[in-house]
């Protein structure tokens, strides 16, 4: 029996945006009245998310694969963040979280709002990884932390980690 | 001043390095694995060539920490008990850098396979050779051998199969596949597939 899911999309408001992570490679916790913000969070299968892979406007995207539960993208997201903010004219960064469905509630929206993440945040929730990730890059093995970066003409693929500087060379290869 | 030119240039090196590092090497079906020898959570070196009665072995690059691995757990237990006796036995390789990732250390190893009752050698890649020389990127990730002439063949890389979050809803069981067709002198229908996977901690 395939397993069906659900299609759906991530609505992601915030209210009270003054705040955003101070540093790189530590993520600052910041304290916001709840009341002034509401996440609300839903998923996409890959037929969801393959549009955002392929735009073709005149941004450049910067599309990064995490989990909450995964250490080094947990510390590589404020890199991500600092890209979103300093580039947001061009430069679009959607952060596609794998984090597992039953931790949703329990750990994935806790920690949006508990690092204030300002990015666009997708989540993807699509069994058949086997087929997905070759149509992502055919040079993915699956791990993550993992990062597409694509403009109109242009297209590259990262599994690695990144720091700021080495993440802003690679963007800023897309805008020139 | 030319301290930090010099700081500049280790810098440029080691990014460059780490570019480098992060190439896909590693085998690919069809490549002769090499053997190797790792110390198992008794205490024990363990080899390939430890096992003279086996037809081939179900190398597992898995961990204590990943929350895949850790899913994954009671299948690798499963592809042990069901095919170690028809001669491909599991082999577990724990891949991570235990500074970086200390819940993987050898202490943590044995207590994890106490728990959960491995019936299967659990080797620490101390070092870290082993799993770049064959490729692997992530936990869990798996290699299917079988002993030819020339020497352990891989026939199968990728994941033990298509669902990690729900076994029960699994339509295609990877590995047991790969191992059902060498068992039968087969071809194997899927050679390599992908899955994500928790990255190897350096």
């Amino acid at each position: 029996m395939k397993f069906k899911l659900g299609t759906l999309f991530v609505m992601f408001l915030l209210f009270n945006c003054n705040n955003s992570i101070k540093s790189e490679g530590d993520l600052s916790i910041v304290k916001i009245d709840e009341s002034q913000k509401k996440i609300e969070l839903s998923t996409l299968d890959f037929d969801g998310l393959e549009p955002y892979l392929n735009k073709q406007d005149d941004q450049v995207y910067v599309i990064n694969f995490w989990a909450t539960w995964c250490a080094p993208c947990v510390k590589e997201l404020p890199v991500f963040e600092k890209i979103h903010k300093d580039y947001n004219k061009n430069v679009k960064v959607i952060l596609v979280s794998l984090d597992f469905p039953k931790q949703y509630e329990t750990k994935l929206i806790p920690f949006i709002k508990e690092n204030n993440l300002q990015s666009e945040i997708i989540v993807l929730n699509d069994m058949d990884s086997n087929s997905w990730i070759p149509k992502v890059s055919e040079d993915w093995s699956g791990a993550i932390p993992s990062t597409l970066i694509y403009s109109k003409n242009k297209r590259k693929f990262y599994e690695k980690s990144f720091n700021y500087n080495e993440l802003k060379t690679e963007v800023q290869q897309f805008l020139n | 001043m030319k301290l930090l030119k010099i700081g500049m240039v280790l810098i440029a090196i080691i990014t460059f390095a780490a570019f480098t590092y992060s190439d896909n090497s590693g085998y690919k079906v069809g490549d002769i694995a090499a053997d190797f020898n790792l110390e198992n959570v008794d205490g024990k070196m363990v080899s390939l060539t430890n096992y003279p009665e086996a037809k081939g072995f179900i190398v597992v690059f898995t961990c204590n920490t990943c929350p895949y691995a850790i899913a994954y757990e009671d299948r690798i237990i499963a592809l042990n008990k069901k095919y170690a006796s028809q001669g491909y036995p599991v082999i577990a390789i724990m891949p991570n850098s235990t500074t970086a990732s200390p819940g993987d250390n050898m202490e943590a190893m044995k207590a994890r396979a106490k728990a959960k009752g491995f019936t299967f050698p659990y080797l620490m890649d101390k070092g870290q050779n082993v799993y770049p020389e064959y490729g692997a990127s992530k936990t869990p990730h798996v290699y299917v051998l079988q002993k030819t002439k020339k020497g352990n063949q891989v026939k199968y890389i990728g994941a033990i199969d298509d669902n990690y979050q729900h076994p029960e809803s699994v339509n295609q069981k990877y590995v047991e596949n790969a191992v059902d067709a060498l068992l039968e002198g087969k071809p194997i229908k899927e050679e390599h597939t992908r899955a994500i996977g928790c990255t190897i901690k350096v």
